[in-house]
């Protein structure tokens, strides 16, 4: 594919809201997972929840999309600068040339299960003043960042679990090659909600402590909450020293389970291969792999036995879901603007709680932060339903 | 910079709504061939899925496997090679509704199978698991314009990766309370094989482009009901005209201040 420029970008986890904060607390090894004390969930697992999420308040005109996934998206959108320069992008091309892509699990469901506690006793109604269409409904995201920046073009969610925030970057990249549009928002928001707490505790996936990616004795994941935007333009023929650019993207199915990945990691291999091959790249011109890693054992020996394949022990990786917890829709922008920061920062993240390597994924797997030159990183997001997404990001010098 | 149109061939249809099982009836109906009767959509049983998933399959699945493999036939497209964009307001009401109520009730323990039925992509995993299609496979929510962000996303594809792909747009209905929040009456649905270049197989070229034209409507009263209430119908103005065999311009529903006009020529 042909470049693409990341002319802005940020993002909001527990680790912190915008750039500065995520760096540093990378930087030092810090993780936002805390014991789970969300809404009346009674679960023994740890959470990374994302501070003063329902302190926001939504524009007048857009209250009818007040739920905590919006709000959540506000206060990332109001973060370093973005807002503005999506806006400055927006005069330069125009309201019709700006598409919106944005990723998300479960959108403003807990609206929704909240509701459900207040039906009329006779009748079994849901309240009169929930709103399914502007909360709970997937495209609720994408629908009020359209409006909230008063765009006309084309917008979508893409809701394929826990890549999908990966694969908005895919399909923004492809409608700028058709040249139906100049630029796009990108990104993903997802928020915490008791269908995903008590539906991942079901299938014995989360952990009773904080997440330990790739760790032999990991036995589950810590959801997290958290948001990441970018802004995707054509990059300039010179782009600037330290411009972010994605440089490929790769997608694929695993065709085997609706929540166990492929076991020797097909489908993964498949997506990393795509990203590659579209970046023009071979495994040896990465120097970064953010890996899923969500801590659950399958899926990190799954993954694994693909990087393994493709990368050997050549490549540092790490997955940072210890630090921010597993942000699900949210993930794969999250883990992007991750790579951004890098890429510019010379920063190759460790992977906090993780206390030893799993002898059984000869990888070169980084339990600590260190520095380190990366020119070219690459992130894996794979989502139940077997949906893979790769991207492949690089540093303009 | 010179703009590639959003243009593709279409191989091959399947559709399903109320009183409308196949493309075939379809098709008979908007040539003004046979009377339209609404009736319950009905939905064959999902036989490509493996036993386990066959039990478990929902409406949605059901729908998607019989639009999915209905289009890839008459397109004689090989399922376990196909791209696919598939695009929905929902994923199962149902499912959905059961696990709101039981999350506001004293036992939270929801089950497994009810979670992970719950994505929104659950109708592409188990079209994967039935297909053995490892290609890339892109889910969409777009409310009441899953039409058009779904046709938009897969020419995308067409076009960039040159691959032949299979969209699917359908909605689904939820039950009471949800049901009266976002009243779509029953399952319905479109899919489309669309390929980058033209066939022996290709039936027309759509080119589809922005617009702020008001959507054609259906002249069938209770057909333009369906077109309203079950999202993913909003195609059927342009199936009309695939329909009666007529090259053209339609301008079908997308979101506030963008519609999209798609141009049609026949084979």
């Amino acid at each position: 594919m042909t470049p693409l420029h990341l002319s802005s970008y940020t993002a909001t986890s527990s680790l912190g809201r915008g750039l500065a904060a995520n760096l540093e607390a990378l930087r030092e090894g810090r993780s936002g997972l805390v014991p789970c004390a969300f809404e009346t969930v009674q679960l023994d697992t740890w959470i990374g929840e994302v501070a003063a999420v329902d302190g926001q308040k939504l524009p007048k005109t857009l209250a009818r999309f007040d739920c905590r996934n919006n709000r959540l998206a506000q206060m990332t959108l109001e973060t370093d600068g973005f807002a503005d320069n999506v806006r400055a992008a927006i005069l330069r091309y125009g309201k019709t040339r700006v598409g919106v892509f944005l990723g998300t699990s479960t959108s403003g469901i807990l609206q929704t299960e909240l509701a459900y506690r207040r039906r009329d006793p006779v009748s079994g109604a849901l309240p009169e003043d929930f709103i399914y269409g502007t909360t709970h409904n997937s495209f609720s995201l994408a629908e009020f960042a359209r409006d909230y920046f008063g765009l006309e073009g084309p917008a979508m969610a893409i809701s394929t679990a826990c890549s999908s925030s990966a694969k908005v970057f895919a399909a923004a990249a492809r409608q700028i090659a058709c040249g139906s549009i100049d630029a796009a928002l990108v990104g993903g928001v997802d928020s915490l909600c008791l269908t995903t707490l008590y539906g991942f505790a079901s299938l014995q996936l989360t952990s009773p402590t904080p997440c330990r990616p790739y760790d032999p004795a990991r036995n589950g994941i810590s959801i997290g909450e958290g948001g990441a935007f970018a802004l995707l333009e054509r990059a300039p023929a010179r782009p600037e020293a330290g411009s972010i650019l994605l440089l490929g993207t790769g997608e694929s199915s695993d065709a085997y389970h609706m929540s166990s990945p492929h076991p020797e990691g097909l489908g993964a291999r498949m997506a990393m291969e795509a990203a590659l091959r579209s970046a023009g790249l071979n495994a040896t011109d990465i120097d970064y792999l953010n890996l899923h890693g969500t801590a659950t054992p399958a899926n990190d020996a799954a993954e694994g036995k693909a990087v393994v394949a493709l990368f050997g022990d050549r490549v540092p990786g790490s997955s940072t879901k210890g630090a921010t917890g597993h942000t699900l829709g949210a993930a794969g922008a999250i883990e992007a603007i991750i790579c951004a920061l890098a890429l510019t920062n010379d920063l190759l993240p460790g992977s906090p709680h993780t206390a030893s390597l799993d002898p059984a994924i000869p990888i070169q797997y980084l339990l600590d932060s260190r520095s380190g030159k990366v020119r070219r990183a690459l992130t894996n997001s794979f989502g139940f339903g077997g949906s893979n997404c790769s991207l492949v990001f690089g540093v303009a010098e | 910079m010179n703009a590639t149109p959003l243009s593709a061939w279409i191989e091959g249809i399947g559709f399903l709504a109320p009183g409308l099982p196949d493309w075939p009836t379809t098709r008979a109906v908007l040539r003004g061939e046979q009377a339209y009767l609404g009736a319950p959509s009905v939905l064959p049983v999902p036989s490509l899925l493996p036993a386990a998933e066959r039990r478990r399959a929902s409406r949605i699945i059901k729908l998607t496997l019989a639009i999915g493999l209905e289009a890839a036939t008459h397109a004689e497209a090989d399922v376990s090679t196909l791209a696919t964009v598939f695009s929905a307001s929902g994923a199962d009401g149902h499912n959905c509704h059961a696990i709101c109520e039981q999350l506001a009730s004293d036992d939270r323990q929801i089950s497994p199978t009810r979670f992970h039925n719950s994505v929104h992509n659950a109708a592409a995993g188990y079209w994967g698991i039935a297909t053995g299609s490892m290609a890339p496979s892109q889910v969409i929510c777009a409310f009441n314009a899953g039409f058009g962000a779904g046709i938009i996303d897969a020419l995308g594809q067409v076009i960039v990766d040159q691959q032949t792909t299979l969209l699917i747009a359908y909605d689904s209905e939820y039950p009471e309370p949800l049901h009266s929040k976002r009243p779509v009456p029953d399952v319905g649905g479109v899919a489309l094989v669309l390929s980058p270049t033209r066939t022996a197989r290709s039936l027309a070229r759509i080119t589809v482009t922005p617009s702020t034209a008001a959507a054609d409507v259906l002249a069938n009263a209770e057909l333009e009901a369906r077109r309203n209430d079950i999202p993913a119908l909003r195609c059927l103005p342009l199936l009309q005209k695939l329909a009666r065999g007529e090259s053209g311009s339609v301008t079908v529903d997308y979101l506030r201040d963008m519609q999209l006009n798609m141009d049609l020529q026949l084979c």
